[in-house]
C-alpha cells in the first residue's frame, strides 16, 4: 500500500464542469510528486481535495493507511505552501509560523523552539518580528515554507509556489526547494504548469490534460517516451515539432518527406512527432527547411523554419550558428527517435 | 486628460460659481450664524440681541436636562454603534458564506439603507404603538413594556428603531471588506486551525479592522446627528425626556423653545465633542490597525 493513495477521484463542480474525471494515483513515502499541465487542467482542483480545501464528488484518498475524505484540513496532517503564499499579514513571521501549532494546543516553550529550528534552517531569523508586508518576495516564500515545514506534516503541498518570483530567484528556490525535500524526505505533491519546475524537482511527473492524468513516470520517462501528443507537446522547450502523414507498409510518409524506417504499426492516419534536438544538419537529409527566425541563445541556436508544405519545423543547434534567415538547409530526423501518435485519439503507438 | 485654459478669470469663477454658491449657503453661512447666535442673546420680543459671552453656553451645560441628555447620548451611540456594528457584521459573515441564492441575501439586506431616519421612525412606531403596535404587545406580555412611561422601554424603542436603520450600512461594508480578503489567507488558516469561531477572531476580524474602524467613525456619527428624525418620529424625547439626544435637544430648544442662543451653544459644544472623538480614533486606534 501506498503512502498517499488516491482511489477514482473524481470532482464535479456544482454548475456541471467536471473537473477532474476518474483518477488514481499512488504516491510513495518521501517522493516528490509533479503534477504538470495547462492551466484549468485540473492539477491545482486535486491537490486542494489532498489538502480539504475543496469536496471530493467520488472517490477516496488514503494518507498513512488512513482515509481522510472527510476529515477537517486542520487534522489531515497535510501542509500547503500557496501560490501567493498567504501570509497572515497582520502577525509577524513569528505569529505567522507558530499559529498552526498555538491552534493544535503546543506548549509554548515547545513552538518557541520549532519556530527557532525552521527560522534557523531557512535563514529567516532575523526577519521574525517583521511583518509580511516588510519582506521581499524571496523573503516571504521562505516564511511561507517554514511554515509548512514548522508543522512536521506528513504530506507538504505546493500550489504553484514559484510563479510569483522573479526568473532568477525561482530558480534559487527550485534548488532550496529539492534540498530541503530531500534532506527532510517528506512526501511533497507539487503543482506547476512550468514544465522546467516539473522536470527539474519530481521524481515522478503526473502530466494532467482536462482532468485525466495523461502520463505518470519519471521526468525522463515522459520527456522520451511521451505517452501522448498532448504529453509530447507540453513537456520540452523549445516544443515538440509536428508532422501528419500515414504509414504505408510500416513506413510513415508525409506529403512532403519520407522515413525510412520499419516502424512496425497498422496503416492509420497518424502524426509524427520529434524534437528539435533529434534533428542533424545533412546535406542528404530528407526534410528541406527554409529558415524563418533564428534565436540565439549562446550555448544553443534555435532555428525555426518550413518545410516544402508550409509545415513549421524547428532545429537546434549547439553553440552560435552560422546559418541565415532565408537560407534553405536540408536536415535528417533521427529516425530511432520518433515519436509516432494516432491522428485521432492522439495516443503513442510506436 | 486635456487641459482647456480659459482666457479670463470670469469664465472660471463663472463655473465655480453655483459649487461655492451651494457651500457658502449652506454650510459657512449657518457656522457664521451658529457663532453668532451662541455668543449673543436675544431680548424676548426678537427686536435685539446684545453679546453676552459665555452665558449661552453656561447656562446650557448648567441644566439638569442638558447633562440628562448628555448622558442619554452617550448610551445611545454606544449601544447603536455595537449591536448596529455587530449585527451587520454577523449578517455580512453569514452572507458571505451562503452559496445559493446569495445575490436575493445581499439585495434584501441592503434594502433598509434607502430608507430615510423618519421614515424608520414611522414605521418602528407602527410596531410600538400601544394599540397597533406588534412588538409593543409582544415585549407588553413578556414584562409590562411600556414605553410612555417606563424610561429603560423608551431606550429599547428608539435603540431598536435606531439600529435597525443602520445595520444595512454596516452590513454593506462588512460584506465589501470580506471580500477583499484573499481567498488564499482564509484557506491557509483552514489548514492551520480548525475551530471556526477562533478561526474568525484571530485571521478574518483582525484583516476587517479598517473597515471596522471606518464604520465606527460612520456609526457614531450617525447616532449623534442622523437620529434626530427617528427620535422626533418615535418617542419625541418620551417619557420627560429622558430619550432626547443632544441633537434633538437642541433642535427643540431652537425651534420649538426659540432659545436661539442656546441651541447655538449646545451645537458648538456638539461639534467640539465630535472633534474629540475623532482625534481621539485616529491618534489611539488608527495606529494599532493593520491596513493591506
Amino acid at each position: 500500500m501506498s503512502f498517499l493513495e488516491l482511489k477514482n477521484i473524481t470532482k464535479v463542480y456544482p454548475n456541471g464542469t467536471k473537473a477532474i474525471n476518474e483518477t488514481s494515483l499512488n504516491i510513495e513515502y518521501g517522493e516528490f510528486m509533479v503534477f504538470v499541465g495547462p492551466s484549468g487542467c485540473g492539477k491545482s482542483t486535486l491537490l486542494r481535495m489532498i489538502a480539504g480545501l475543496e469536496d471530493i464528488t467520488e472517490g477516496e484518498i488514503d494518507l498513512d493507511g488512513k482515509t481522510i475524505n472527510k476529515i477537517d484540513p486542520s487534522e489531515r496532517d497535510v501542509a500547503m505552501v500557496f501560490q501567493n503564499y498567504a501570509l497572515y499579514p497582520h502577525m509577524n513571521v513569528y505569529k505567522n509560523l507558530s499559529y498552526g501549532l498555538k491552534n493544535r494546543g503546543e506548549s509554548k516553550e515547545n513552538i518557541d523552539n520549532k519556530v527557532k529550528e525552521v527560522a534557523e534552517l531557512l535563514e529567516i531569523k532575523e526577519y521574525l518580528q517583521r511583518k509580511p508586508a516588510q519582506l521581499s518576495g524571496g523573503q516571504r516564500q521562505r516564511v511561507a515554507m517554514g511554515r509548512a515545514i514548522v508543522r512536521n506534516p506528513k504530506v507538504f503541498l505546493f500550489d504553484e509556489p514559484l510563479s510569483n518570483l522573479d526568473a532568477k530567484l525561482r530558480g534559487q528556490v527550485r534548488i532550496e526547494i529539492k534540498k530541503l525535500q530531500q534532506s527532510m524526505n517528506v512526501t511533497s505533491v507539487f503543482v506547476t504548469h512550468d514544465q522546467v519546475e516539473a522536470m527539474t524537482l519530481g521524481d515522478r511527473l503526473a502530466v494532467i490534460n482536462n482532468g485525466v492524468i495523461e502520463q505518470l513516470g519519471t521526468p525522463i520517462e515522459v520527456y522520451e517516451k511521451p505517452a501522448s501528443k498532448f504529453v509530447g507537446e507540453f513537456i520540452g522547450s523549445p516544443q515538440m515539432n509536428f508532422v501528419n502523414g500515414a504509414i504505408n507498409n510500416n513506413n510513415f510518409e508525409s506529403s512532403s518527406f519520407k522515413l525510412n524506417k520499419d516502424l512496425n504499426i497498422d496503416n492509420a492516419s497518424v502524426v509524427l512527432g520529434f524534437r528539435a534536438e533529434d534533428l542533424n544538419l545533412k546535406e542528404e537529409g530528407e526534410i528541406s527547411l527554409t529558415i524563418d527566425i533564428i534565436e540565439k541563445l549562446g550555448s544553443d541556436s534555435i532555428i525555426y523554419g518550413r518545410d516544402k508544405d508550409g509545415q513549421s519545423i524547428c532545429y537546434k543547434e549547439s553553440g552560435n550558428t552560422k546559418l541565415e534567415v532565408g537560407e534553405i538547409i536540408n536536415i535528417s530526423l533521427d529516425v530511432d527517435a520518433v515519436h509516432i501518435f494516432d491522428e485521432k485519439t492522439g495516443k503513442r503507438l510506436n | 486628460m486635456k487641459k482647456v485654459q480659459f482666457s479670463s478669470y470670469f469664465t472660471q469663477y463663472f463655473f465655480v460659481a453655483p459649487q461655492l454658491a451651494i457651500i457658502l449657503i449652506f454650510l459657512y453661512l449657518p457656522i457664521v450664524q451658529t457663532f453668532t447666535d451662541a455668543f449673543t442673546t436675544q431680548d424676548a420680543f426678537g427686536f435685539g440681541r446684545y453679546f453676552s459671552g459665555f452665558d449661552n453656553f453656561i447656562f446650557s451645560m448648567s441644566d439638569a436636562t442638558y447633562l440628562r441628555a448628555f448622558k442619554f447620548t452617550i448610551i445611545f451611540i454606544c449601544v447603536i454603534t455595537f449591536f448596529s456594528c455587530s449585527i451587520g457584521l454577523l449578517l455580512a459573515v453569514q452572507a458571505n458564506n451562503v452559496i445559493h441564492g446569495k445575490s436575493y441575501y445581499k439585495t434584501l439586506l441592503i434594502w433598509p439603507y434607502a430608507i430615510a431616519p423618519a421614515v424608520v421612525g414611522v414605521t418602528a412606531n407602527y410596531f410600538f404603538s400601544e394599540r397597533l403596535g406588534i412588538l409593543y404587545s409582544f415585549f407588553h406580555n413578556i414584562w409590562g413594556f411600556n414605553w410612555y412611561d417606563n424610561i429603560y422601554d423608551a431606550y429599547i424603542y428608539v435603540f431598536i428603531a435606531a439600529t435597525w436603520k443602520q445595520i444595512s450600512a454596516n452590513f454593506i461594508f462588512f460584506l465589501a471588506g470580506l471580500q477583499t480578503i484573499q481567498k488564499s489567507i482564509i484557506e491557509a488558516s483552514m489548514i492551520d486551525c480548525k475551530s471556526n469561531f477562533r478561526r474568525f477572531w484571530t485571521i478574518t476580524f483582525p484583516l476587517l479592522m479598517p473597515t471596522t474602524f471606518f464604520l465606527i467613525i460612520i456609526n457614531i456619527t450617525y447616532a449623534f446627528f442622523d437620529t434626530l428624525g427617528i427620535i422626533d418620529t418615535t418617542t419625541i424625547g418620551a417619557p420627560s425626556g429622558e430619550t432626547k439626544t443632544l441633537v434633538f435637544k437642541a433642535y427643540i430648544d431652537g425651534f420649538r423653545g426659540l432659545d436661539i442662543g442656546s441651541a447655538g451653544a449646545q451645537s458648538i459644544i456638539m461639534m467640539l465633542i465630535v472633534l474629540v472623538i475623532t482625534v481621539f480614533q485616529f491618534r489611539f486606534i488608527e495606529g494599532r490597525i493593520h491596513y493591506n
